[in-house]
């Protein structure tokens, strides 16, 4: 396989220097890219950059909105990363948030005047366990019958947007909202307390992150069941050698990730939204995926990719307003990463040659 | 051992020279694989390279085939400085190699496969190879489908391929691994032949009875540098590992085994389906491994053994109901995973060491904790890094890995330092029944003696150990009842010191003969 007189080789070795300039590598090439093309657009770079990166830090208000969106895509990302070091890919964490969010909502939706103090931690464990649930079927036809879990999570995705759709346009409605497809507002003891000052949005959904992130840290560098999720990704047949079974890894990936995917779709509506609704999250479950490998899969490089996700989000917001540039912004950022994210990491890997003349060409026939 | 001394053959050789080397210099990085090489071939003749893994011997054929180039030195062809800069390139001068591992694509027929890389049509191409296999002795049928075909014929596919092209100097990289003592002889009666119509053969091996057997010359190398130029007809096989090895040749010793009546390991009726329509199915083997001996499998490789190890092991399991086809030391263990059936007392080395006895990219230690973490590694579900790393530095000490400590990458080590590894982490786990399977495949001689000596050591022991290997010298060497595998069925068990390489060699192609004296009586 060449092009224009050029191949690339597998490298024997990898350099640890060189996998930690890979995230570092993506967001450069990609702010650079970013300021590139909306200058073309007419953008004043100066001021894309400022609204970007500086804006959404200069600010409690916009502090606070950074961290409640760095907050479910930390949490989804670290759930999903455990998975993706045993090479089980679960696609579909959008899914098992708005299940988890469902069900959660079940609580402060039939008891709308409730007072307990119980509530909030009722919808926590609800809707991590609704989220697990979720995605313990991919787990099941995966270990059962080997169906591949990227698709089955993400079609389980599918379902379960059109599962909120109907129900929110039928039993979970509120009765009293003119027909629009909304619950009614949670009562106060089913949402996050806030903190922050005035108007700052930010809520206590962020300390459940912190509290996870150390855990999965914990975990993911002590435990021996981590280990054991580890060496099945890196060497499958070392692990069935071992005696780790696939099948245990298969359904301990899925349910932690579905977990953590539940618990951030709590963090939605017992957060901002206060409320059961059509959109729940702008593609978290997604963008965490991004996040978890801008992370390195590492507990800590993914609370910092996380924010700078959650920069970009919020930063395009105000972006959009002060520069002009179109809604897609933050979209086509995270485009961006991924792809230069994916290509630095393939020339980590690999080595480009010139193909030795007309001979290459031959041998390659 | 097995193999007549050569004829007197590069008779026919003519002087002038066909492939010259000249201080060829490769490296990668720091490591130089190449030092300097020099090597000298004539038309006709058979020349061996010699040398133990990773002396050199691979990358040297890299460079002649023009898969890579050296960094230094120059290259002679037929007397010119010659650029070989692709395979294409090689194949066009008139060199063709036949490598360890084939290139056929099972589904198709000979004749198709060969047609990748000769041109012609097929019916054509069909006439020129029943030609050629007549020409060479080189039974090939070019309307076979290549997975019916034994390992033996597929090589022969292989040769045929590349005599078609008409090549003036062959590489032949490890072509006896896979052949029976039998095969052998013939692969040798047509090399011979090949060589007398004064093509030249450069012969890669580390078996120095064959080498002694069949080349005119040898160049030897150690380290990546060229250690001797030599006659191997000249020589004994002690002086050339001397030359291989840079010192004697150690010797693993042991006295006759002291089995007692007890049965550690007991396989019965075991037959297997295997998912691959291709592959090879376990047909009602029965064995008995007693406790404190050494029982070998003979085998070409591809007859079963690989299902054998994997279901001995616990990679794969048999449904409940058939669990007492398998038993370690009395208890019925063929539903129980690899995991569980560790903790019955069973321990296994796998053929594969990288990636299946230990995981690429993670270090000794973890590599350690992979099946050692039963020996304290693991509390309350934790990893306790100091035991662990404790038990990686002790097994490293104790079985002389050569490696830049416990923390360093299992894929840097040698083939050879990570089986001592490998097998000292398995002896840690105090097993009571060990299956090993291809223990010294690839590996120097040294590494070789000293895993040869710790199984005779585990035996002495008390503990049981199934040995699978496709090294017949080295099943003679260490075991005390054998028996052989072919297309998934198992031979009667034989006494090593009563039976002869000729007869495993038979078993080896399928005469199993019920006259056998059958061992397992004569041990009761």
């Amino acid at each position: 396989m060449s092009f224009l007189g050029f191949t690339a080789l597998p490298r024997a070795e990898t350099s640890p220097v060189a996998l930690l300039a890979v995230p570092l590598v993506t967001i450069v090439l990609s702010i650079v890219t970013m300021v590139v093309m909306f200058s073309a657009l007419g953008a004043d770079p100066g001021v894309v950059l400022y609204s970007f990166f500086i804006e959404p830090l200069s600010s409690s208000y916009n502090l606070g909105e950074v961290l409640i969106k760095a907050s479910p895509l930390i949490l989804i990302a670290q759930g999903l990363a455990i998975g993706f070091r045993a090479r089980v890919w679960n696609i579909g964490a959008e899914g098992q948030l708005i299940i988890g969010a469902i069900c959660a909502s079940l609580l402060p939706i039939f008891w709308s005047d409730s007072q307990s103090a119980w509530m909030l931690p009722g919808m926590i464990v609800i809707g991590a366990l609704a989220g697990m649930a979720w995605a313990g079927i991919a787990a099941y036809l995966k270990a059962s019958f080997n169906a591949s879990e990227i698709i089955v999570t993400l079609m389980l995705t599918e379902i379960a947007k059109q599962v909120l759709y109907y129900l929110l346009t039928g039993p979970l409605k509120d009765p009293s909202g003119y027909n629009f497809p909304q619950s009614v507002m949670f009562p106060d003891a089913g949402l996050y307390p806030t903190f922050g000052g005035d108007g700052v949005r930010a809520n206590l959904s962020v300390i459940i992150t912190l509290v996870v992130t150390i855990g999965c840290w914990v975990f993911v560098t002590k435990s021996f069941a981590a280990f054991r999720l580890m060496v099945g990704g890196v060497a499958s047949d070392a692990a069935r050698y071992a005696g780790f079974s696939q099948r245990r890894a298969i359904w301990m990936s899925l349910l932690i990730g579905g977990a953590a995917a539940g618990l951030a779709g709590v963090g939605e509506i017992a957060g901002p939204i206060g409320k059961l609704q059509p959109i729940l999250s702008p593609g978290y479950g997604y963008a965490a995926i991004i996040v978890a490998f801008l992370g390195g899969l590492h507990p800590i490089g993914i609370f910092f990719a996380g924010l700078f996700m959650a920069l970009v989000y919020v930063g395009g917001d105000i972006a959009l307003v002060s520069a002009g540039i179109p809604a897609s912004a933050p979209v086509v950022f995270q485009g961006l990463l991924l792809v230069f994210y994916l290509a630095s990491y393939f020339f980590v890997r690999h080595e480009v040659r010139r193909v030795p003349q007309a001979d290459g060409l031959r041998g390659a026939a | 051992m097995l193999i007549s001394p050569g004829s007197a053959a590069g008779s026919g050789a003519q002087p002038e020279s066909l492939l010259r080397l000249e201080g060829i210099t490769k490296s990668y990085g720091s490591l130089i694989a190449n030092d300097k090489i020099d090597i000298h071939i004539r038309p006709g003749e058979i020349h061996a390279v010699l040398g133990e893994n990773g002396a050199g011997k691979s990358t040297l054929m890299k460079i002649i085939f023009g898969v890579t180039q050296p960094n230094a030195g120059t290259i002679y062809w037929k007397g010119r400085p010659t650029e070989i800069s692709s395979p294409a390139r090689a194949r066009a001068l008139g060199i063709g190699m036949v490598f360890q591992h084939f290139s056929l694509f099972e589904t198709i027929t000979v004749a198709e496969n060969i047609s990748f890389t000769v041109p012609g049509d097929i019916r054509d191409l069909s006439r020129r190879i029943r030609a050629a296999s007549e020409t060479f002795g080189l039974a090939v049928e070019p309307d076979a489908l290549v997975y019916k075909l034994s390992v033996g014929e597929r090589q022969r596919v292989e040769l045929v391929r590349c005599l078609l092209q008409e090549p003036s100097l062959l590489i032949l990289d490890e072509p006896t691994s896979v052949l029976t003592p039998q095969a052998v002889e013939k692969l040798f009666v047509t090399l011979r032949m090949l060589s007398d119509k004064g093509i030249a053969i450069l012969y890669i091996s580390h078996k120095l009875e064959e080498i002694r057997a069949l080349c005119h010359s040898a160049t030897i190398l150690r380290h990546g540098q060229v250690t001797g130029h030599v006659d191997p007809r000249e020589e004994t096989s002690r002086s050339l590992a001397k030359m291989m090895i840079g010192r004697d040749i150690p010797r693993s010793t042991h006295a006759e085994a002291k089995p007692d009546a007890k049965i550690a390991l007991r396989v019965s009726g075991l037959s297997t389906r295997e998912r691959d329509p291709h592959a090879v199915n376990l047909k009602g083997v029965c064995l008995e491994v007693r406790r404190g001996e050494i029982f070998g499998i003979a085998g070409v490789s591809g007859n079963g053994q690989q299902a054998l190890s994997r279901f001995l092991s616990g990679e794969e399991t048999l449904p409940a109901a058939r669990k007492g086809e398998i038993e370690i030391l009395g208890d019925a263990v063929g539903h129980l995973g690899a995991a569980e059936r560790r903790r019955q007392g069973l321990s296994f080395i796998p053929e594969e060491r990288l990636g299946r006895g230990a995981a690429p990219g993670l270090s000794l230690n973890d590599n350690m904790l992979l099946t050692g973490h039963r020996l304290g590694m693991v509390a309350r579900g934790f990893i306790r890094k100091r035991v662990r790393d404790e038990h990686a530095e002790r097994c490293i000490r104790e079985m002389d890995v050569r490696c830049g400590g416990s923390g360093s990458n299992a894929s840097s080590l040698s083939g050879g330092n990570l089986q001592k590894f490998i097998v000292g982490r398995e002896m840690m786990l105090r097993p009571k029944v060990m299956v090993v399977a291809q223990p010294t495949w690839g590996i120097d001689i040294g590494a070789a003696t000293m895993v040869r000596q710790k199984l005779v050591d585990l035996r002495d022991a008390g503990v049981s150990i199934l040995l699978i290997s496709e090294e017949l010298e080295e099943l003679f060497e260490i075991s005390d009842r054998m028996a052989v595998m072919f297309e998934g069925r198992m031979s009667p068990p034989v006494h090593t010191r009563t039976t002869t390489p000729e007869r495993i060699g038979q078993m080896m192609v399928g005469v199993f003969d019920a006259r056998d004296e059958i061992a397992t009586e004569a041990a009761q």
